[in-house]
């Protein structure tokens, strides 16, 4: 494998490197540049945060759970870039002095990078660019001011990065869907690498070796959102902060909800593909998508072949996949939007879900015409509710019948406790969420995060 | 002047580029070795085989120790010696260190710590209050006891009583830089030691004893900290130990830092508790007598457990004057990590309690709220100043200096409370599922360590003969600002600029035995030292200057970067020339001791405390009555700070103190099994606030008005008080479960959206 990428305008050329070396690890030990801190290591804490560039632009991204081949043909600038060549602060590092927006200065390096990536793109929704950045000194206020005072000054001429010309870098970082069909038809005990926010924990968490690797960055066919007839077919490498643009229309609801699964930086990594083909219980796309009636797209070699998304989860850690066989894409077919999602976790932003409900309830004159509900959270797998959908289906959408339908949650579920909810919670959670749909119906205030003081 | 000026952090520049050094960051020599340690995962047994050979066959492990192969005690103890730096024969806690790994690259250390194969025999470890109580394991003999009055008494002569308990989360301190540090062995078995540590000297005395040299052997450096709140007071010491050790075996430069799991799992955190109180009061609301009982887990060993209880005792009456009051305090030991210091040092637990009683006395009395605590408030500095007797504390000291009654009134005013009240019954009377609530909590915080001894504190400061300042003290850097506020001191002291003053890190070989960097008191403490030796190098000029001026020594000032001899003035850089011409000595140590402290704290009686720090808040929440799902929607702070020495990183302290006190009792929420393991030992579990859980609006503003004790420039210390304003969330919680029935809800923390909707079923 020979990679190449930019690190704060010099061009860097590695022959063989490591495939799992995180790029915290060689920007720290590798390059001494100790601007970037390690917060928590598993991409959670933004202390690592990084701006990359490539043709889609400039994003920020975790620098803990990056591996190196991820930023072939890319562009990387960290806290040590972001003044001006002759020392000139940027306008985001003058207003964070100004405004005391560090104390003990540890997360600081990652703040200035995600608020120096958001000034660089007009983004102001400061909130949500900085979900992935925990601060415990100043309690934010101070950082949030600093951020809207430079909002205000014109982005600096030196903020713009060229992304290098490179060739092919192996085969380990394939070009296209067919060349990574080959290479796992090669390997199919390898690992396919796509955000890494998942495997990156393998590695930095689990210190796993992962043997034979591929990275999906380089799959520019994986990573295309077209328009079918009848539908949006989403490739399996679209990250996540695309899918969250493509659905603020299309489904509000699901877009909010991928709002706060996580940060910038995890939606600017995370793919959808891998979200769905980890088989986690607690992924978040999946309960909207299978309300969606969304199907999934698998290829093994050259065969393909197309399933119901709720069929793909078999079990807890067991998925209708072969050795080999990989996640092509998944497809929404067209429909009004009557879909709702309610994420339930300790932090609304970057927490990971206790329970995620998606309801997709669609009514005619009165009466439930069609009910697709799914959960994840509440079993080992993302799973559709089928006694609950049955006892609406019908039925007329009243108190009287949500009343009746929250009796069939037990027939449907048996969740566990854990650290993030009991089993009690999480089942009378799941029923309010429907009974909240039916509020929502009924335009009542249902959402702290709608009210104000 | 350079006091009183809102000056950024002296070292934002640095933070905002990514220059600023932390242990980690500090280049480190070739050859330098890498530290893990391996961890016990059963919370109580003994040791039966320890098989290491995995260990030490794993790629780039140069050596492996376990306790037995340590040339001395090492001990990690800060207090009891009680904390073996590896375990010997018995386990203790789920994540104590079993043996210890030394490598070549911190990856290949953390690898191979996880290879070992270690077999113990396990016993039913004492994890919950009840498992302790019953088998009387506890710290000290049995339960300390302070009391003031008859309480039994008078709760049983009360025309109104009622009983209760609140359930206290503990807290991770979550600093962003883990525990780190780095030895480099120096010659004739000296070692340099660089710690991310809030007490420098408790490094230097526990690496010496653990390499068995004297103290003067070992110099320990810091220059700042990604953060401490408290745990990195003791914290610290097994990996500066387990780094010198180790150093000392290679000969070779060693560092250790923790990855952030290991971090959360071996480490200490804030002190649980629960509290039972049974308090008697009349029907307007005047508390009349409480009993309270605390009950705390400390976790394996005592670390620094029986001050965190005292204190926490110390604060069970908060701003509330109550003739008769007894406090019960159980310090119990579990097979836990060892509970330690963290913002606020048990006082805000001690807090909360008597803040519960208030709430619960005024849901069932039916009076408002803030009106019920204002009526029990201790009388105020201004009417004793005028004759009336002041109040006087459960421990027997004087509160002579109480501002809550004027600070209060201001607040509400400013927050239009009483308008708000109105608009929030209104809002719930209208909305069935989003209910709104509202709390204010006032907090009176004790500023001094309670072992007395510890409030002293050293400085040392050169003047060079080009007029440039080093300035250097026993406080540590860990975001609080300490530096810069103590710089403006010495800024102040000789009329300089700021520019001029160099500050340099904390470092045992310039100032020794220092206290920890803790109990709020860096910068009365320090800045006091340093204002002592800068008085003294001005004293030493201004007769040098008088002399050849033949002029009187107070016709010297020291103004404006230049030094005033009657109608002459040369720069301060003239002067130092002049002095050093003249032989006069530019260097000076400072110290300086708290005075009037007097403390007996088996008795309960004294004055542990040489002033009080107030401060007051009012949170406005609301809550979705179908999962409990919360938010913080308005707070509104006025805070005393004294004569502040800096507004800005004054403020900086209060709004960041309110939301880390504010997550500590909603979503913060630690989690072991029934085996004793931590659940929640990393970001993804634990849930410390985001960016978007601060308050929509936050409006927060200095109470001013100077310290009536004689403190550096009359200002007072910051750095924990404002922790205790995250009590009025939970308050307004509270009163948001309240609007959905007619109990008292008893909502205890961290009040997580599971708490809050588990509350509301028992509303209904």
């Amino acid at each position: 494998m020979e990679i190449t990428f930019v690190v704060n305008a010099e061009v860097v050329c590695l022959t063989e490197p490591d495939p799992t070396l995180t790029l915290l690890e060689w920007l720290r030990e590798g390059r001494g540049l100790t601007g970037t801190k390690e917060g928590c290591n598993e991409g959670d804490c933004g202390a690592c945060t990084v701006i990359v560039t490539d043709e889609h632009g400039a994003r920020t991204l975790n620098a803990c759970i990056l591996f190196l081949p991820q930023l072939h043909g890319k562009a990387v600038r960290t806290v040590e870039g972001i003044a001006g060549p002759d020392g000139v602060l940027h306008p985001v590092q003058r207003a964070m002095i100004d405004h005391h927006g560090s104390q003990c200065g540890y997360c600081t390096p990652g703040f200035i990078t995600s608020m120096t990536c958001a000034h660089l793109n007009g983004e102001t929704r400061f909130d949500d660019a900085l979900a992935g950045n925990l601060c415990r000194c100043t309690g934010y206020a101070p950082i949030l001011r600093a951020a809207q005072a430079a909002a205000v000054e014109p982005v600096p001429d030196w903020m713009h990065d060229a992304v290098p010309e490179v060739g092919a870098g192996g085969t380990a970082l394939p070009q296209s869907s067919d060349d990574l069909a080959a290479w796992y038809m090669a390997h199919p005990e390898g690992t396919l690498v796509g955000g890494a926010t998942d495997v990156g924990l393998w590695v930095t968490k689990g210190l796993r070796d992962l043997g034979p690797v591929a990275f999906l960055n380089g799959c520019i066919d994986l990573q295309r959102m077209d328009r079918t007839e009848g539908g949006l077919r989403i490739g399996a490498a679209v990250t996540m902060d695309r899918v969250h643009a493509a659905m603020e229309e299309q489904h509000p609801a699901y877009a909010e909800m991928i709002r706060r699964y996580g940060s910038a930086q995890v939606r600017n990594a995370a793919t959808i593909g891998g979200n769905i083909a980890n088989g986690s219980p607690i992924g978040d796309n999946p309960p909207p998508l299978i309300a969606l009636g969304a199907r999934l797209h698998l290829r093994k070699g050259d065969a393909r072949r197309d399933i119901a998304l709720e069929d793909f989860f078999i079990d807890y850690g067991k998925q209708d996949r072969a050795p080999g066989e990989f996640v092509e894409a998944v497809s929404i077919p067209d429909q009004p939007d009557r879909l709702r999602v309610y994420k339930l976790s300790k932090r609304f932003d970057q927490d990971i879900s206790a329970v995620c409900g998606a309801f997709n309830i669609t009514t005619r004159n009165g009466m439930v015409q069609q009910a697709r509900i799914a959960f994840g959270g509440m079993a080992g797998i993302p799973k559709r509710a089928r006694a609950v959908e049955a006892a609406l289906m019908g039925q007329p959408w009243t108190q009287e019948t949500v009343r009746r339908a929250q009796a069939a949650f037990e027939a449907d579920f048996t969740p566990l406790t854990d650290m993030r909810a009991s089993a009690a919670y999480r089942l009378e959670s799941a029923r309010a969420m429907l009974r909240r749909a039916w509020l929502e119906d009924q335009g009542a205030a249902i959402s702290v995060l709608e009210v104000g003081p | 002047m350079s006091i009183a000026k809102p000056l950024p952090h002296d070292a934002a520049a640095l933070h905002v580029t990514g220059a600023a050094r932390y242990v980690d960051d500090i280049p480190a020599p070739t050859g330098t070795l890498h530290l893990a340690f391996g961890l016990s995962d059963v919370a109580r047994g003994r040791i039966e085989v320890m098989d290491l050979d995995a260990v030490r066959t794993a790629p780039d492990v140069v050596a492996v120790l376990t306790a037995g192969d340590l040339e001395f005690d090492a001990d990690t103890s800060p207090s009891n010696h009680d904390e073996p730096l590896l375990a010997t024969e018995e386990v203790y806690y789920a994540g104590q260190p079993l043996f210890l790994v030394i490598a070549r690259s911190h990856l290949a250390a953390r690898k191979a710590a996880r290879l070992g194969c270690v077999t113990i025999t396990e016993t039913e470890p004492i994890l919950t209050i009840e498992q302790a109580l019953e088998a009387d394991s506890r710290f000290e003999d049995g339960p300390r006891i302070y009391e003031k009055g008859a309480t039994d008494a008078a709760l049983a002569a009360a025309p109104n009583r009622l009983q209760g308990r609140i359930e206290i989360g503990g807290q991770e301190h979550f600093y962003l830089e883990g525990q780190a540090a780095m030895v480099w062995p120096q010659e004739g078995g000296d070692c340099h030691v660089f710690s991310s540590t809030q007490h420098p000297t408790e490094i230097q005395h526990k690496v010496a004893h653990a390499i068995g040299q004297p103290m003067h052997a070992v110099r320990v450096e810091t220059r700042r900290m990604g953060g401490g709140f408290g745990g990195k007071e003791s914290q610290g010491n097994a990996l500066a130990i387990a780094c010198a050790v180790a150093a000392r075996l290679t000969g070779k430069p060693c560092k250790m830092r923790y990855d952030r799991d290991d971090d959360m799992i071996i480490t200490g955190k804030r002190h649980d508790f629960r509290i039972d109180y049974d308090v008697g009061y009349d029907d307007a609301g005047r508390v009349l007598a409480v009993s309270f009982r605390h009950y705390t887990r400390c976790g394996w060993s005592m670390d620094l457990s029986l001050p965190v209880a005292d204190r926490a005792m110390l604060h069970a009456d908060n701003a509330y004057d109550i003739a008769h009051m007894r406090i019960e305090s159980h310090r119990l030991r579990t097979n836990m990590c060892s509970a330690t210091a963290f913002r606020g040092f048990g006082g805000p637990q001690g807090m909360l309690g008597i803040e519960r009683v208030m709430d619960h006395v005024a849901h069932a009395s039916g009076i408002d709220p803030v009106a019920l605590r204002r009526r029990n408030y201790y009388p105020s500095a201004r009417a004793v100043a005028d004759g009336q007797s002041p109040g006087i504390t459960p421990y027997n000291m004087k509160v002579t200096d109480f501002e809550l009654h004027e600070l209060t009134e201001q607040l509400l005013q400013r927050a239009d409370y009483a308008a708000r009240k109105q608009t929030i019954a209104d809002w719930n009377a209208q909305n069935p599922v989003i209910k709104k609530g509202i709390g204010f909590s006032p907090v009176k915080f004790g500023i001094s360590f309670t072992l007395t001894h510890l409030n002293q504190a050293g400085a040392l400061v050169h003047v060079y003969q080009d007029g440039s300042v080093h300035l250097n003290h026993g406080g540590t850097e860990m975001g609080q600002g300490l530096f810069q506020k103590v710089a403006q001191v010495a800024a102040a002291r000789f009329g300089l600029p700021l520019e001029r003053i160099r500050i340099t890190a904390t470092d045992t070989g310039k100032v020794p035995n220092t206290s920890a960097t803790a109990a709020s008191s860096g910068s009365d403490l320090n800045g006091m030292a340093v204002k002592a030796a800068c008085d003294t190098i001005c004293d030493r000029i201004a007769a040098h200057l008088a002399e050849r001026h033949q002029t009187a020594v107070d016709a010297v000032r020291f103004e404006g970067g230049q030094v005033h001899v009657g109608d002459h003035a040369i720069s301060f850089a003239q002067a130092a020339q002049s002095a050093w011409m003249a032989r006069v000595s530019l260097s000076a140590a400072g110290f300086y001791k708290t005075p009037s402290l007097e403390w007996d704290r088996i008795r309960g009686t004294g004055r542990p405390f040489f002033y009080f720090a107030y401060g007051a808040a009012l949170t406005e929440v609301a809550v979705d009555t179908l999962t409990g799902e919360n938010r913080i929607l308005r707070t509104d702070i006025l805070h005393d700070a004294g004569a502040s020495l800096n507004p800005a990183i004054d403020l900086g302290q209060i709004e960041g103190g309110y939301v880390q006190g504010a997550g500590w009792l909603t979503t913060e929420e630690l989690v072991w099994d029934d085996a004793g393991r931590l659940r929640t030992h990393a970001p993804s579990t634990y849930k410390i606030p985001a960016c978007s859980d601060r308050p929509d609006v936050f409006n927060v503003a200095l109470w001013d008005a100077q310290n009536r004790e004689e403190t550096i420039y009359r200002s007072k210390a910051v750095g924990e008080p404002p922790l205790m304003l995250g009590i009025s969330a939970l308050l307004a919680l509270s009163d948001a479960v309240a609007a959905c029935g007619n109990r008292y809800p008893s909502l205890d923390a961290p009040a997580t959206a599971e708490r809050i909707w588990a509350t509301l079923e028992t509303m209904t």
